[in-house]
């Protein structure tokens, strides 16, 4: 047995050794478009990852990841910009005078965006964390559009529907990488905690958790507030990849992507919900094409069809959700037991075949 | 508040609250009997909207002929939703048949921003319908007197429905005891697509008059509407056709007399129906009118 | 009339039904008796393909109705009294009474069987508007069998209807079940109150975990030892 979790702890060593090769690779070799996407893809990754710890581990309904997001995009971003771009950003109203002349660093203000997330997250989920899965998804995402329309009104903290623009930018592949290794590397350890299974029994049976002893309300809000840093952190990451936030981004369009990552990864898979956000991130740019005018062997020019990108994926979250519910990797996490198993059994039959 | 604009506001709100209501006895249809939240519900008015704009303006078919088309499409629409995207999961757990309902929600609205392009168009107001009428001092559209009493024929037609009639009965029983209703040879299926096609026609209707009133049709016209007639019938009492009237008038009514009153929190005007909805949901889960559904087991 | 071959049930994870056969002659009464249970609802239920047969074969007047559609088997004339009562609590006894009429379309007809149920069950007259759900027990039960009723069953099967009722409501309950079947309906009886289950029926049938263990003429079993230990002693 000692064994076995040695050869396995070497291979998640060389394995994570493998990823940092590759971000190595991709630093260097990759224009910067490519990069772009890839930081993206790793944005969605923690989105992803956070929703599932929500949804598909607890079992609780929330559309409300948007919401969070743009709790921690503003966050930093009114942490990081400098005072000088401060001044003329906000130039229907000036900004509260105490927030004009702070400048953090990166990375505080990057986690004090997912710490004030997780402060909406708890204080709304006191409320509504009592409700059942369909107004509980309701009034999540009611407080998402909530958290929305106050940014939007709150012009001399937000400057309101203008939003905010010259947010320092971070272009390495490392830091958002670095940032979802770790958030992956956290949630699993949380899951394979008495939390995670505390989590776990409360999406399969409430009532059977609670004759457990399990302290059901307890631990939803600590999943969702969780879920809820994550989602700010990643919000905050957001914001410094593209530099300007404004509320019109965190509309529910954000919280469908992020639903169709989980659900196409599979409800209640960590590995699931990376490999979706890849596949989700990188086939939203590969669509574009079909936005855009194309031209079919230089003869016939099929005009582009703006929208139609999100057809494709609302026709996508339906087709799994009806035929294909587990999603791509259903409960099932990549570890190298698979692998493990494979090569005993070759051994094996090299074995039985000498003898 | 001069009287001429507190009237003008009383109007308002009844013609807003009269459009919530339409809508919102949808969603409460639709929930009463099959327990599910209806994303899509409120894009149904949206395409309803759509068709009978094409209708008037490209087919130049008389306004009348347009709408029914509209009403008649809408409502198959409504039914063939169901059929494929909902009653294959009705033995799924809620939130399966939660996410296929916001999977269709969206496939509609981008369907409209594909086949119709995101920018809002004028919609073309029949002159029969809408005109200007003056009474004194003050002057107002028709459309103030048409909508509310269209919705009053409607409200008390649905009623009638749903008290008298056998199918009506049905629905009442199938939303209780499905199984049980089954043993009397109710047909299930028949009941659950019947209502969404009274569902699907009343939004079909409020989305023309809406379109009528604010007469801007857009892809994502429903999703604000939408989610204010669902807290509206939340507010008035999930489940219960006279509890959505209700709420969506109390709703309509409180939303046009908040921004009237405190006219420097209009920006906050759709939060407004959250709040409701949260309050509601924390301390009168059942709304005014309905039993208390939120039960735990 | 019914008749019930080897059939094999699973519901709700368990081997409900073990090879169950049994039938019901025209124009009898028949009971079924056991102990919580011991699959004896499920049977009825499995006649209504309410849970599914997974072999064996349900006829009815010699047609074979395995598995067919709920709403087919009621129209060929049968209908179940449900376990608890199953009333529609949201409508009023009036609009109980008429959605057991639901595949009937005379609208006459239909008005006069109410005025038979209110003959039978006076209590129901009085609260005709009102909302079922607020009903006691004992006019829950009367409303569910006039309910049944309505649709002019020739076979009827009910699942203990004495349940939860005073001892007064009981013996109500057992002449209305003796009315019925005077006027020419077949019963299917299901009961834990044994003892008057089996004086009433002309034929018994004892199940015990899926198993029918013992069968008899009425009177027969009411004075067999084993079935008196095992269920009268608690009758």
């Amino acid at each position: 047995m000692d064994e076995q979790l040695r050869t396995k702890f070497i291979l998640n060593i060389v394995f994570l050794l493998a990823v940092a090769l590759l971000i190595y690779w991709g630093q260097h070799n990759l224009n910067n478009f490519e990069i772009r996407i890839l930081n993206l893809a790793a944005i969605f990754a923690i989105l992803g990852v956070s929703l599932n710890l929500v949804l598909g581990f607890t079992g609780m309904f929330s559309l409300g990841h948007a919401g969070f997001m743009c709790v921690g995009a503003y966050t930093t971003a009114i942490l990081t910009m400098s005072p000088g771009s401060k001044a003329i950003i906000y130039f229907m109203e000036p900004i509260h005078p105490v927030l004009a002349n702070i400048q953090w660093p990166l990375l505080p203000a990057i986690l004090l965006g997912g710490i004030t997330a997780a402060v909406f997250g708890f204080v709304i989920g006191f409320p509504a964390l009592r409700l059942r899965d369909d107004y509980l998804a309701i009034a999540t995402l009611g407080f998402s559009e909530i958290i929305r329309i106050i940014v939007t009104n709150t012009i001399t903290i937000t400057n309101g529907a203008l939003g905010l623009k010259n947010i320092p930018s971070i272009k390495s592949l490392w830091i958002y990488w670095l940032a979802a290794i770790l958030t992956i590397l956290v949630i699993k350890r949380i899951l394979n905690s008495s939390w995670g299974y505390a989590f776990r029994a409360i999406r399969d049976n409430e009532i059977a958790a609670e004759a457990m002893g399990i302290n059901i309300f307890k631990h939803k809000l600590l999943s969702f507030t969780i879920g809820a840093f994550f989602a700010g952190l990643a919000g905050a990451l957001m914001a410094h990849l593209i530099t300007s936030v404004d509320p019109t981004m965190f509309r529910f369009l954000f919280t469908f992507q992020i639903l169709l990552i989980v659900v196409l990864g599979g409800m209640g898979s960590i590995s699931g919900s990376v490999v979706a956000a890849l596949i989700v991130t990188i086939g939203m740019e590969v669509l574009r094409i079909v936005e855009q005018p194309m031209d079919l062997f230089g003869v016939v020019e099929i005009p582009g069809l703006p929208g139609m990108r999100m057809v494709i994926f609302s026709i996508l979250l339906l087709l799994v959700i009806l035929f294909y519910r587990q999603g791509l990797m259903g409960t099932r996490e990549f570890n190298w037991d698979w692998l493990l198993n494979k090569l005993d059994r070759l051994k094996d039959r090299m074995r039985g075949e000498a003898a | 508040m001069s009287m001429d604009i507190l009237l003008q506001n009383i109007a308002n709100s009844i013609t807003l609250g009269s459009l919530y209501a339409l809508i919102a006895i949808g969603y409460t249809m639709v929930y009463g009997i099959i327990r599910l939240i209806n994303f899509a519900h409120a894009d149904l008015l949206m395409v309803a909207a759509y068709i009978a704009f094409y209708g008037i303006l490209i087919f130049t078919l008389p306004w009348w002929v347009a709408f029914l088309i509209a009403i008649a499409l809408t409502a198959l629409l409504g039914i063939s939703i169901e059929k494929v995207a909902y009653k294959p999961l009705r033995s799924s757990p809620r939130i399966t048949v939660l996410i296929s309902a916001i999977g269709v929600s969206f496939l509609l609205e981008n369907l409209g921003i594909v086949a119709i392009g995101a920018r809002p168009k004028p919609f073309p107001r029949p002159e029969e319908l809408v005109w200007n009428i003056h009474l004194g001092d003050i002057s107002f559209l028709s459309l103030t007197i048409i909508i509310p009493i269209v919705t009053f024929i409607l409200l008390a037609a649905i009623i009638f429905l749903v008290k008298k009639t056998k199918i009506g009965i049905a629905m009442r029983a199938v939303s209780k005891d499905v199984e049980t209703a089954g043993l009397m040879a109710v047909d299930a299926n028949r009941v659950i697509s019947t209502t969404f096609a009274v569902g699907s026609s009343l939004a079909a209707i409020g989305g023309i008059l809406w379109s009528m009133q604010y007469p801007q049709v857009d892809p994502l016209m429903g999703v604000f509407p939408g989610l204010k007639c669902f807290i509206a019938a939340v507010l008035g009492g999930i489940g219960s056709i006279p509890g959505a009237m209700l709420g969506g008038f109390v709703l309509g009514f409180l939303e046009i007399m908040l921004v009237a009153f405190f006219p420097h929190i209009s920006g906050y005007r759709d939060a407004f129906a959250f709040v409701i909805l949260i309050l509601i949901l924390l301390f009168r889960p059942g709304g005014i009118l309905g039993e208390n559904v939120v039960e735990k087991v | 009339m019914l008749r019930i071959e080897d059939i094999q049930v699973y519901y709700g994870g368990i081997h409900a039904l073990k090879g169950i056969s049994l039938e019901v002659p025209e124009n009898k009464i028949v009971t079924l008796v056991g102990a919580n249970g011991a699959g004896k609802s499920t049977t009825l239920r499995a006649v209504c393909n309410q849970v599914p047969v997974s072999s064996g074969a349900i006829y009815f007047q010699n047609e074979d109705i395995t598995n067919k559609r709920t709403v087919d088997i009621i129209k060929r004339g049968i209908t179940l009294v449900p376990e608890g009562r199953r009333i529609f609590p949201n409508l009023s006894v009036l609009e109980n009474l008429q959605m057991g009429a639901y595949t009937r379309s005379n609208k006459i007809e239909i008005r006069k069987d109410i005025e038979k149920m209110y003959d039978i069950f006076p209590r129901l007259k009085e609260r005709e508007w009102q909302i079922a759900g607020t009903l006691s027990g004992g006019e829950q039960q009367m409303l569910a069998i006039a309910r049944a009723l309505m649709s002019r069953p020739r076979f009827l099967m009910m699942d203990e209807p004495s349940l939860g009722l005073a001892p007064l409501l009981v013996k109500e309950v057992f002449r209305v079940i003796r009315d019925i079947y005077e006027q020419g309906v077949t019963i299917l009886l299901i009961e834990q109150n044994a003892t008057a289950a089996l004086q009433i029926a002309h034929y018994g049938y004892v199940l015990e975990t899926g198993n029918i263990v013992l069968q008899g003429p009425g009177k027969e079993l009411a004075v067999n030892e084993d079935v008196r230990k095992a269920y009268l002693g608690k009758a």
